[in-house]
């Protein structure tokens, strides 16, 4: 028996909840809450399986496929697909979904839309273990717009704010135009192979046949078709991924309700694009084989990848949002991530997202768990000192923020980071990506430090400050699992024991020295030390006294905390140029409508109009009475019609049968002779 | 299949009900019209269920009907024009359902309402060209009435711009035809006849004859920049008429630029091709940046309706069997969602408060007033923008998977579109539905109550019901209409312009 084949009870499980949840009256809150979390822990159990009949061949790739639809001559074939990548995306989404599912309860109480939250959430869910389960990418993309949409949806929930629909809109077309991107490759993929399928007993487009024919140099200039149709495919997961330069929509997604920015826009959703490149590697890394082509795609993930790392953990050193620090954590984190599949080492990146989706979901929810206590205040500044009101929070926090900023052996955002570091150090392309990542890790632990510190250390300096209390047992019970996870999961990928690694390549990789790189090493840890001193040593040392307080850091280097505050400007750089840009064709477009398209049409009219005059000077009278009686659309009609006398259609309808008329008669005439 | 020239004989018989009916009540008058589009639309999907695809036209009827000049009553059907006939009949019942509310006149409105489907039943089933062309005259009259007399905003400019328009399009179509005919010294105007005689004429006389017909149709296919009737049209039209408007007015233009102009010369065609392809493009684009400009929500779903059009000419264009079953599965996609949006604006919306203004509809909370229309629109702007699950994505899909074969820099452009209609669907719906009472205005504290607007009837409910449906299903299993639409695709008329896609 084939284990892919039912592979489709995992995301059909939340898809059943979802619609249930939709047909649900705004009062059924247990059904749809019930509902949601009963088919993400069926979800789970069914992963569990498929994860286990995954790790029994690892090196095969189980799939089935099915015919859509026909398409020309050829047709067009879904899937899916088992193997150990997919069975531990599977695990994790269904898992971080059910724990966040669970914190949702206490989290969302008192929403008057709590029946339509989990309705959208489960829709979430479905559509990201579609994703993930997909063994066709026309597959993998419509699941990818699903999530798109319902990560719209989330954002906009609360759309009675205007930012929160600003930005619910603002995400769904920036990722958009990445998925333009990822639709046009798929277009030119389907062209070439004939194929969408991912793997197809020897005919998928991820098998060796199919990437021959794509390797060649093809295109001008020496370039293959697997590098430009992998670019464009890149641009679809840079979209999603929140990649530099179309990371702009992520921060503001953090308008949605907290638990929709744990398991959206940190541990899933955002990781989808890092995942689509670690999938069809195979495609991306095609072109390595050619020497001489002038650009490989990798190169440019890789780049884009830096940039995003280093950008990322520099803005968000300046931020005094609780979520937005966050947010742009995750844009840095993501970019670690496509780094990663830059170098080559498609597996450290996928550690790396199953490690961050743990410690940054808990990371969220602390934030969440933060924010429900203190009524909503996100601001830092207006916080502190909720270390000791909040015992279970700031220890679970803590972990999630040493797991984040790669303290070392214990935690498990060491050893993924280690392992994408020691990647980076490898290639022989550049080094640059390497001098990226280690400037991320100085800034990384110095921007946590900070939050922590300004959270909660010091006095409380807001009226909701002080008024916090640890948050209910189904909230903290989720930190605490989180937590369990951010620190174990590292130990199934150290170099020592490379089971993680052995399973996701389907080859033994065997096991070397605990520390790989033992210089690359130190320097990460002194680096790390660094950040954490300074973070303590401007933050912790003496604790901001009061919100007002300026923050040290923007009071020794004003301009370059204000510019990082404020993103980079590149907000604004886009409203100037893309935003003014389709503003002014919009407009330009409307004017040539209503002035020069209609403008035309009256100037013949006019034309017409003259030649009624000099024709009808009798009847004129005629005319003027009855422009006076009709409206005025009708008078303007008229006059741009009007080249009989009375300018109505009747006429026209008279002049059009007596028209055809003659015409079959004439050519009546022409048979007969 | 015998049944199917009864879709036009049920609806004119029940045009002329209808009228009588109306004389004794509005209500007789509805449920007559109801019974005749639903009898209609059932004849068509019962054709439906027995239809055994082929490449050829399979005749119906055929009659000598004015001998000497060969003009055939001659009806047949293929995979084509079933997929458009079942189309009508959705249209046509949905349109009735949202005309329940109409009173003034109710027996003209639905007679007129019905002679128009019954045109468009003609034209799909027409295999002479002639025949072809009085249908498509009989489905152009009444739509200058039904808007002069029962539409709204600017209705006699709207209704005398589109009626111009479709005869200076049906002339031109008319002239190509009888150049032809003549000219060419053909026997009759069945499709093959006149494609062998054109195929007589000199190079640059084909050309001309080309650009004639098509142009003639693309008119009413509302083709850039020939398009311009199309949005003040469906604005000034009512509910229903706007639904049979851009649901499937539009797309006899474009059945007849399929079915007689790319048969009629492939010599011409050849020559016209990339000057289409690119009126299509820009159109897609255009038209969709005029949406995102307009104030009225009826213009943003006229132009939208451009823009969707666009692809099909696109698909059209391309000439791919790829893209041309992708075009006739968009012109159903379409016909679907754009008499959604249609009936949602101008039915549910228009019709309570009065206005269709984003600036009057933002500051009004529509999702809380009026959820079901809301709940609607979302939906219909979701199939708009080409989300998977409704019928648009796999239209578009093929389209632009077509188009690509034949030149890859086409699909491109086509597909810049998509994110266009994004952005239009998303600002209409968020200003549309989700605006909020002024703060601090009398409304904000009399809350929804003093502001309750008449619940959303039954009749609505169902007719949105059966479109969302309809176009869910296509999305889903868009191979139960693409298996009746490829084998037509291999009809030899069609084969002599259309690349591609041997079974």
């Amino acid at each position: 028996m084939n284990p892919a084949s039912h592979l489709w009870v995992i995301p059909a499980l939340p898809l059943l909840a979802a619609a249930l949840g939709a047909l649900t009256p705004r009062g059924g809150r247990r059904l749809a809450a019930g509902a949601a979390i009963a088919a993400m822990a069926g979800a789970l159990i069914a992963s569990c399986f498929a994860l286990h009949a995954a790790l029994a061949a690892p090196a095969a790739h189980l799939t089935c496929n099915f015919e859509w639809f026909r398409l020309g001559g050829g047709a067009v074939r879904l899937g899916w697909l088992l193997d150990p990548l997919n069975g531990l995306m599977c695990v994790m989404v269904s898992l971080v979904s059910l724990l966040i599912f669970i914190f949702s309860l206490g989290y969302m109480d008192e929403d008057e839309n709590f029946t339509r939250f989990f309705c959208f959430l489960a829709l979430f869910a479905a559509a990201m273990l579609g994703v993930v389960v997909s063994n066709s990418l026309l597959l993998l993309f419509v699941s990818w717009e699903l999530v798109g949409l319902s990560s719209y949806l989330l954002i906009g929930f609360w759309f009675h704010k205007p930012s929160a629909a600003a930005a619910a809109k603002k995400a769904f077309i920036v990722t958009r135009i990445g998925d333009l991107g990822f639709f046009i490759g798929l277009v030119w993929l389907y062209d070439s192979t004939g194929s969408l399928l991912l793997y197809d007993g020897g005919r998928g487009i991820l098998e060796a046949h199919a990437l021959a024919g794509l390797a060649a140099p093809a295109l001008a200039g020496g370039l293959a078709a697997s590098t430009a149709i992998g670019l464009l495919i890149f641009c679809g997961a840079a979209g999603k991924s929140g990649q530099f330069p179309l990371h702009v929509w992520l921060p503001d997604a953090m308008e949605g309700p907290t638990p929709v920015s744990a398991l959206i826009h940190a541990a899933t959703m955002v990781a989808a694009g890092v995942f689509l490149m670690a999938r069809v590697f195979p495609l991306m890394a095609a072109d390595q084989a050619l020497a001489s082509a002038p650009l490989h795609a990798l190169t440019v993930v890789a780049g884009i990848g830096a940039v995003t790392a280093l950008m990322g953990a520099a803005i968000a050193v300046a931020q005094d949002d609780l979520k937005k620090v966050l947010a742009f954590s995750t844009v840095s984190q993501l970019g670690y991530m496509m780094l990663a599949v830059g170098v080559g080492s498609w597996v450290a990146a996928i550690f790396h997202l199953l490690t961050h989706a743990f410690f940054k979901a808990l990371l969220f929810l602390g934030a969440g768990s933060v924010i429900h206590a203190t009524h909503h205040e996100q601001d830092i500044r207006r916080l502190g000192g909720l270390g000791g009101r909040m015992r279970v929070t700031f220890a679970t926090f803590a972990v999630g923020m040493m797991a984040l900023a790669g303290v070392p052996f214990v935690f498990s955002g060491f050893w993924s980071k280690e392992s994408i570091l020691h990647a980076a150090m490898e290639w022989e392309v550049s080094r640059l990506p390497l001098w990226a990542g280690l400037a991320g890790v100085v800034l990384t632990a110095y921007y946590m430090t900070r939050l922590t510190f300004e959270v909660f250390a010091g006095r409380p300096r807001s009226h909701a400050a002080e008024q916090a209390r640890e948050s209910p047992a189904v909230i903290t019970v989720p930190l605490l699992v989180l937590a369990a996870g951010a620190i174990l999961l590292g130990f199934l990928g150290t170099p020592a024991w490379p089971w993680l690694q052995s399973q996701l390549t389907g080859a033994a990789v065997p096991s070397g020295p605990l520390i790989e790189s033992p210089v690359l090493t130190a320097v990460s840890v002194i680096l790390v030390a660094l950040g954490l001193g300074a973070g303590w040593y401007l933050y912790g040392r003496r604790p901001r006294s009061d919100a007002g307080a300026a923050d040290p850091v923007a009071a020794a280097f004003p301009a370059v905390f204000a510019f990082l505050a404020a993103r980079m400007k590149l907000d604004e750089l886009y409203a100037l140029t893309v935003g003014r840009l389709s503003s002014a064709l919009s407009w330009l477009a409307d004017f040539l409508d209503r002035r020069v398209w209609d403008g035309a049409i009256r100037l013949l009219a006019r034309l017409g109009e003259l030649a009624g005059l000099m024709n009808g000077e009798a009847d004129r009278d005629g005319l003027n009475a009855g422009f006076d009686a009709v409206s005025e659309g009708f008078r303007r009609a008229g006059r741009a019609y009007s080249r009989a006398q009375s300018g109505d259609a009747q006429g026209y309808l008279r002049a059009l049968a007596v028209g055809f008329v003659v015409l079959v008669v004439l050519v009546l005439m022409g048979c007969s002779r | 299949m015998r049944l199917l020239p009864w879709t036009v004989y049920l609806t004119l018989a029940g045009a002329l009900l209808s009228l009588a009916a109306g004389r004794r009540s509005a209500a007789a008058a509805r449920w007559a019209a109801l019974a005749t589009a639903v009898a209609a639309w059932g004849v068509a999907l019962l054709a439906g269920t027995r239809f055994i695809p082929a490449s050829s036209l399979q005749t119906l009827t055929d009659l000598a009907w004015i001998p000497a000049m060969g003009v055939r009553y001659h009806l047949a059907v293929d995979g084509i024009s079933l997929t458009l006939l079942v189309l009508t009949g959705l249209a046509a019942t949905a349109g009735v359902l949202f005309s329940w509310n109409i009173e003034e006149s109710t027996g003209e409105f639905f007679a007129l309402f019905l002679t128009l489907v019954a045109g468009v039943y003609g034209v799909f089933l027409s295999a002479d060209a002639i025949l072809f062309f009085v249908f498509y005259e009989v489905a152009i009259v009444p739509k200058y009435f039904l808007i002069a007399k029962w539409g709204s905003t600017n209705r006699e400019y709207g209704a005398m711009k589109l009626a111009l328009y479709s005869f200076a399009g049906s002339a031109m179509v008319l002239a190509g035809l009888l150049w032809v005919y003549a000219a060419g010294s053909a026997h009759s105007f069945g499709f093959a006849d006149l494609a062998q005689a054109a195929a007589t004429l000199p190079r640059h006389h084909q050309i001309a004859v080309f650009a004639l017909v098509f142009f003639g149709f693309a008119t009413l296919a509302g083709m850039f920049p020939l398009h311009t009737w199309a949005p003040t049209g469906h604005v000034a039209a009512p509910t229903a008429a706007s639904m049979l408007l851009a649901g499937v007015v539009m797309k006899l233009g474009a059945y007849g630029c399929l079915r007689i102009a790319l048969p009629l010369s492939p010599v011409g065609f050849a020559y016209w091709q990339t000057p289409i392809a690119w009126l299509a493009l820009v159109g897609i684009v255009y038209a969709g940046l005029v949406a995102l400009m307009q104030e009225d929500l009826k213009f943003v779903i006229g132009y939208s309706s451009v823009s969707h059009m666009g692809f099909v000419l696109l698909g059209i264009a391309a000439a791919t069997a790829q893209s041309v079953g992708g075009a006739v599965l968009q012109m159903f996609s379409h016909g679907i969602i754009a008499g959604l949006l249609f009936a949602v604006v101008g039915r549910m919306v228009y019709d309570r408060t009065h206005t269709r203004m984003l600036a009057d509809l933002r500051a009004m909370p529509l999702y809380r007033l009026l959820p079901f229309a809301a709940t609607v629109f979302v939906v219909a702007g979701m199939a708009s923008m080409g989300l998977p699950g409704f019928s648009g994505f796999p239209a578009e899909l093929s389209i632009l998977v077509g188009t690509w074969k034949a030149f890859p820099a086409w699909a491109a452009v086509g597909a810049l579109g998509v994110l266009v209609a994004a952005a239009f669907t998303l600002r209409a719906i968020q200003q549309g539905f989700f605006g909020s009472w002024p703060t601090g205005s009398a409304a904000a504290e009399g809350g929804a109550r003093a502001h309750s607007l008449p619940p959303i009837t039954l009749p609505e409910k169902a007719g949105a019901l059966l479109l969302v449906a309809a176009t869910v299903v296509v999305g889903l299993r868009p191979d139960l209409l693409l298996n009746w639409i490829n084998p037509a695709l291999q009809s030899p008329l069609l084969q002599a312009v259309i690349r591609g896609g041997t079974p």
